[in-house]
């Protein structure tokens, strides 16, 4: 078991805070090893870094992050939240990335009247009927990314689409929100297995479908080998790719390279967004941990700095679960992603962008805005979750 | 379906199955010679996929940068085996499966302290970066027929070494009846070595000929050593021409699965469930494969001895 506990002594900030002056006991549970890895020690490190910049304590507690390593898997995640709970005592828990996991621990967690903050994993099956007072999501609902690039491919004048994912809850999210806003032809809707290595005989597929354009959400590795297979079957040039942030995410851009290049992808944060705290976070990400932040970091990010704000709303009382659930309801934090507030199902309102994939002067690509697609956009779940 | 897309996905499937065998011929040796589970055979495909990354980001070849890679991961595999395998032949096979699992986790570590967690950058070198019209209007892209050559090249070095020389010989002997073969003055312990290092080697060229198609990123060898035992296991443990025939069924049918199961299904259900139950059908296809070959042949389609 490799978990690091790592205490950040704040002696100075609880002297301000005498209603309830005990401790914070974060539950970092996050994939640290293996496939997705990356994704895991991004939203961790990004996390880190909102913890060093709200001064080493969040909402004026002693804060202890005790982080465990799910590898990716549902029982793991579960063990861990168990654990945690019921050894280490933790209060809230975030850092989970893959929806089917946030699904499987969330029982547990409910039941033990523990927050679970997800900085990424953000399922329909929580955001409407099944949506939970325990669950805030810093990040989006799953088909937000989604649907935001089937309004830009819809508003290009795109009309017959390829669309891929994989075969999972947030795979299937992903095309569900992308048609919800393109409204033209798909000539073929392709579910792909999770974690598959070799894309030929779907690359086939779509030279053969002959489509104006191809939406593909295939995140981490996955994506990796499917843009480096789609530009040497020699299909960039000749049919454009599209795709949500997370399949042009910065943690895989080094590793696809040029075939990436020029691409559209759309996202709630961009490493180039002009507002003060997101240059705060790129910068000193970028000195801490010499590389430009992904997506994920900067929800990790965000994740710690709502923590602050919300814990401190509530005048550090952990106790009181239902004020503490009110205070994160209406928590106001200076966000990277600017402008942001909670929808009645505890997901994000906010704008969402359009980015292009550009080679800076030192040969890094990283992400551009281009436009604004959605402004104060919520999710089609909300209506049906009665909290 | 188009006749001349059916080509194409069965040289997809055959290019898998080729990709596949890279894998499976040095786990096959190792398993059948030396009657050894070593779950780190995964380990050696990724340290040499990111050598190959490395040493085409010094040298900005990729030739030299194959050349390079490939010694060093058996090199590794001699390390590997000269430290922590060699103890462990004459225990049983939970005992090894726990050890290199192991590995495996130590592996890992080590690839993201020394590279970082960030997936590196590898791409086809410029000549076979481009598409030959092999099939006309279906362009292919040339580094994947460099694989096909190098497996085929890599099957009949095999085949040669196995069949037509002393170590082959002796490597055929030790897997039949090690005893014997110690009794008759043979230094075993060396052959496994060599044997071990010649796995390690073929799986560090597997990771190089693979990192420029796929991603190179810590864990990258667990997904395939999956599919890789399935392809032994329905070859028959130690043979190589087993690996082979395995390998390429094992490739035609992910492909054809995943192809032709979810257009099948939507001849019955509607559309969104054909592609759904298609998908999951497809993942389950080469097991499905591997059940049925083992319910006809419990030693898989060419049993290596006994």
């Amino acid at each position: 078991m490799r978990s690091l506990i790592l205490t950040a002594g704040a002696v100075a900030l609880m002297a301000a805070t005498p209603a309830a002056a005990d401790e914070l006991k974060i539950g970092m549970i996050t994939t640290l090893s293996g496939g997705g890895s990356g994704l895991g020690i991004d939203i961790r490190d990004g996390f880190m870094l909102g913890l060093e910049h709200a001064g080493g304590s969040l909402g004026g507690l002693e804060t202890e992050v005790i982080e465990g390593d799910d590898e990716r898997s549902p029982e793991v995640a579960v063990q861990l939240a168990d654990r945690m709970i019921e050894r280490d005592g933790v209060h809230i828990v975030t850092g989970i990335v893959w929806s089917n996991l946030a699904l499987a621990i969330m029982p547990t967690l409910a039941r033990n009247e523990v927050l679970f903050i997800s900085p990424n994993a953000g399922p329909s099956a929580l955001a409407g009927e099944g949506c939970s007072p325990y669950f805030f999501n810093v990040a989006w609902q799953n088909d937000n990314n989604h649907e935001a690039m089937g309004q830009h491919v819809q508003n290009a004048g795109f009309e017959r689409l390829f669309i891929l994912a994989p075969n999972y809850p947030a795979g299937q999210d992903a095309l569900t929100g992308f048609q919800r806003f393109y409204t033209g032809e798909v000539v073929e809707e392709l579910y792909t297995q999770l974690g598959q290595l070799d894309y030929a005989a779907e690359l086939a597929q779509i030279r053969a479908a002959e489509p104006d354009a191809v939406f593909f959400f295939l995140p981490g590795g996955m994506g990796i080998n499917f843009i480096k297979q789609y530009e040497q079957a020699g299909l960039k040039d000749e049919i454009p790719l599209f795709g949500p942030a997370f399949s042009f995410s910065q943690d895989i851009l080094g590793a696809v390279g040029e075939a990436a290049l020029d691409v559209y992808n759309t996202a709630q944060w961009s490493p180039d967004l002009d507002n003060p705290a997101n240059a705060r976070f790129v910068e000193d990400f970028v000195a801490t941990y010499e590389r430009i932040p992904s997506l994920y970091a900067s929800q990790g990010y965000d994740a710690a700095l709502l923590i602050d704000a919300a814990v401190t709303a509530a005048g550090g009382d952990l106790d009181d679960t239902e004020a503490l659930i009110a205070a994160f309801e209406t928590a106001e934090f200076d966000s990277v992603r600017g402008d942001f507030s909670f929808n009645t199902n505890h997901f994000p309102i906010q704008d969402f962008h359009l980015r292009q994939i550009v080679q800076l002067d030192d040969g890094t690509l990283t992400n551009r805005l281009v436009e604004t697609v959605f402004t104060e956009h919520g999710d089609a779940y909300a209506q049906d979750c009665s909290m | 379906m188009d006749p001349l897309l059916l080509i194409e996905q069965s040289l997809n499937g055959f290019q898998l199955g080729v990709m596949l065998f890279l894998m499976a011929a040095g786990l096959t040796l190792v398993f059948g010679v030396m009657d050894m589970i070593n779950l780190a055979h995964g380990s050696f495909y990724m340290v040499g996929a990111y050598l190959t990354a490395t040493f085409v980001g010094l040298f900005d070849s990729f030739l030299l940068a194959v050349v390079l890679a490939v010694p060093l991961a058996a090199l590794v595999g001699v390390v590997v085996e000269l430290v922590a395998l060699r103890t462990l032949y004459g225990r049983d096979h939970l005992d090894q499966v726990l050890a290199t699992f192991g590995l495996i986790l130590f592996f890992n570590e080590l690839v993201k302290i020394v590279w970082g967690p960030v997936p590196l950058r590898l791409t086809p070198p410029e000549f076979l970066a481009g598409q030959v019209e092999l099939i006309p209007g279906a362009p292919y892209p040339a580094f994947r027929l460099a694989v096909i050559v190098v497996g085929i090249a890599v099957g009949a070095f095999l085949w040669y070494l196995i069949g037509r020389t002393r170590l082959g010989m002796l490597i055929r002997a030790g897997a039949s009846n090690r005893e014997m073969v110690t009794a008759l003055g043979v230094d075993i312990a060396r052959i496994f070595t060599a044997v071990f290092a010649l796995g390690a080697g073929l799986a560090g060229l597997a990771g190089a000929m693979a990192g420029p198609i796929l991603a190179v990123e810590v864990g990258m060898g667990e997904h395939i050593l999956i599919l890789t035992f399935v392809v032994i296991v329905i070859g028959g443990i130690g043979s190589v021409k087993g690996a082979f025939v395995g390998a390429v069924l094992v490739g035609m049918v992910d492909t054809f699965g995943r192809v032709l199961l979810p257009t099948t299904l939507k001849l019955f259900l509607d559309p969104s469930t054909a592609d759904g139950v298609g998908a999951s059908l497809a993942s389950m296809a080469i097991y499905i494969l591997m059940a049925a070959v083992l319910f006809f042949r419990p030693r898989g389609l060419f049993p290596a001895h006994g």
